[in-house]
């Protein structure tokens, strides 16, 4: 177009302060997808939902819908699943064969869920956190077995559904249950029995104070009582920190860690496998 | 063409330009919006909504103060990975006493539609404190100066005034009481039979475990009811839409 003479092209006869428009015609392919255009919306109006109307929209004559679709959608990967699903959610998990295909899936759809749902506290790996167990080592609060894991999954802890785990730690120091002297005497003790350094004349002093008011739950010899959720104090893993400040924290204040209960958002299904997922990252009973 | 011609008419005359202009950019807006307020599909009827208890709306306050909303969206989409992860996909009806409401366009973190419930008050306080301490590979930033900053809720009476302003069906009562509700609410040994009754559903706890209140109690109150109120096993979604 801008080849052509200028006389070739009429002008619109628009004149502004001697400024002439020409009259060039659009580009033929451009003009024609224009007009496409409107027909393909015409048809597209008919066929998906579109007018509002009185009541409600038009609801098109594919009788498409974002809901139906999501749903099918969902649908079409459950009836995948749904027989191993089944099958999962109704074994007893502690008598699945390891390496069975069932074992397998219950492993990657657990690792899936563990992703979504339990990284964010206890960490990607499953290390956990200050106040977050470690899920690959040995020592476990409610116990460790693949069922005891699914219920605590289930269930969780200390939250307010009637079958979660329970238990309280009194706030020794908070509460004046104990003199401060005392606190720091139990503080000793702890860290003598967990193996850290302490100071003698205290800890054996300590160990009265362990011994009338700890070892009801944490156990006389310190081990802990997994009934309770009462933590082993005579190893070298600490939920919080087992260093003189952090363990008089504990003492003065108690501890509340609370977990929710899964089972209000997760299928049994999912339960199981998180709980065979976890039971496979290395501490598993 | 004797209506085409009058065409350099309009275009030399600013006003009527205007004035045409705006009519009809209004045909758009009177298709796409006015039916938005007529058909009543627009927000389903959904049993368990209810208006934000004064101790939640405060938290909200926090939250759109501290922008939360330009990291996280409120809203789940209705497409399969998203339910998986988040949960039922969002109705219109949750939001519908959010002013304004926090859909948010950008997720830089994850949606937080349905967080309620999803972890411990304690991990709320962890993370909003220090983020990197519970979750490394997050850039999000430190919050832990809400627990320092104590309120009282000398100034909720307005906000829920405000709120019934715009729509928020907020009783005389509710309004009357509100100061005492949101103080009840963080304080479990208070007696909050009244708030429960007002605003069912709603948590009573010492959010952040310190004394007093402050914005971190507000804003874990706030978060932790997020997506709570609507019972999905009870809901049945209306197709046609």
């Amino acid at each position: 177009m801008s080849n052509k003479d200028k006389n070739e092209v009429e002008t619109t006869g628009h004149s502004w302060d001697g400024i002439e428009e020409y009259n060039n015609p659009l580009p033929r392919w451009w003009l024609w997808t224009f007009y496409l255009c409107i027909v393909w919306a015409i048809g597209y109006s008919i066929a998906y939902p579109a007018w509002p109307l009185v009541k409600g929209a038009t609801t098109g004559l594919l009788g498409y819908s974002t809901r139906a679709e999501v749903a099918a959608d969902i649908q079409s990967f459950d009836d995948m699943n749904a027989a191993v699903e089944a099958e999962l959610a109704a074994a007893d998990i502690t008598q699945i064969e390891p390496n069975s295909p069932l074992y397998d899936y219950a492993t990657n759809a657990g690792a899936a869920v563990f992703r979504a749902n339990c990284s964010q506290c206890h960490g990607s790996g499953a290390a956990g956190n200050v106040g977050y167990p470690n899920l690959l080592d040995n020592d476990w609060l409610w116990g460790g077995s693949i069922d005891e894991i699914a219920y605590t999954i289930k269930h969780g802890i200390r939250n307010e559904t009637d079958d979660a785990h329970y238990s309280e730690m009194p706030r020794f120091g908070a509460d004046e249950l104990l003199e401060p002297e005392q606190i720091d005497q139990v503080v000793e003790f702890v860290l003598q029995i967990s193996g850290s350094e302490f100071d003698t004349t205290l800890s054996s002093q300590g160990a009265v104070v362990f011994e009338e008011n700890c070892s009801s739950c944490h156990a006389e010899d310190g081990t802990g009582d997994r009934d309770q959720g009462a933590p082993n104090l005579a190893d070298a893993i600490w939920l919080y920190g087992g260093d003189r400040e952090t363990i008089h924290e504990t003492v003065t204040n108690a501890r509340f860690g609370v977990m929710p209960a899964w089972g209000k958002r997760l299928s049994e299904a999912e339960v199981n496998a998180a709980a065979i997922y976890v039971h496979t990252r290395g501490g598993g009973e | 063409m004797g209506l085409l011609d009058k065409h350099k008419f309009i275009e030399t005359n600013a006003t009527l330009l205007l004035v045409g202009s705006l009519l009809v950019v209004s045909i758009g807006g009177i298709v796409e919006i006015a039916p938005l307020f007529y058909l009543e599909n627009t927000i389903e009827d959904v049993e368990g909504m209810r208006p934000y208890s004064p101790l939640e709306l405060t938290g909200r306050d926090v939250y759109v103060r501290e922008g939360c909303y330009v990291c996280h969206s409120q809203m789940i989409r209705p497409m399969r990975d998203e339910v998986e992860r988040y949960g039922h996909y969002s109705l219109a009806a949750e939001s519908q006493y959010d002013h304004p409401f926090q859909w948010g366009s950008k997720r830089t973190g994850p949606d937080l539609a349905r967080v309620g419930g999803r972890y411990s008050d304690e991990w709320h306080v962890d993370h909003l404190s220090d983020p990197q301490s519970v979750v490394p590979e997050s850039v999000m930033p430190k919050y832990g100066y809400l627990t320092k900053a104590k309120i009282e809720g000398e100034y909720i009476e307005d906000l829920l005034k405000t709120h019934k302003l715009v729509g928020v069906p907020y009783t005389s009562e509710m309004i009357e009481v509100a100061q005492a509700d949101f103080k009840a609410q963080a304080d479990p040994d208070s007696d909050y039979d009244g708030l429960i009754e007002r605003y069912p559903g709603a948590q009573v706890r010492n959010f952040d475990n310190e004394p007093g209140i402050s914005e971190m109690d507000a804003l874990i109150a706030y978060m932790q009811m997020l997506g709570t109120l609507v019972d999905f096993s009870t809901f049945t979604p209306d197709a046609s839409r």
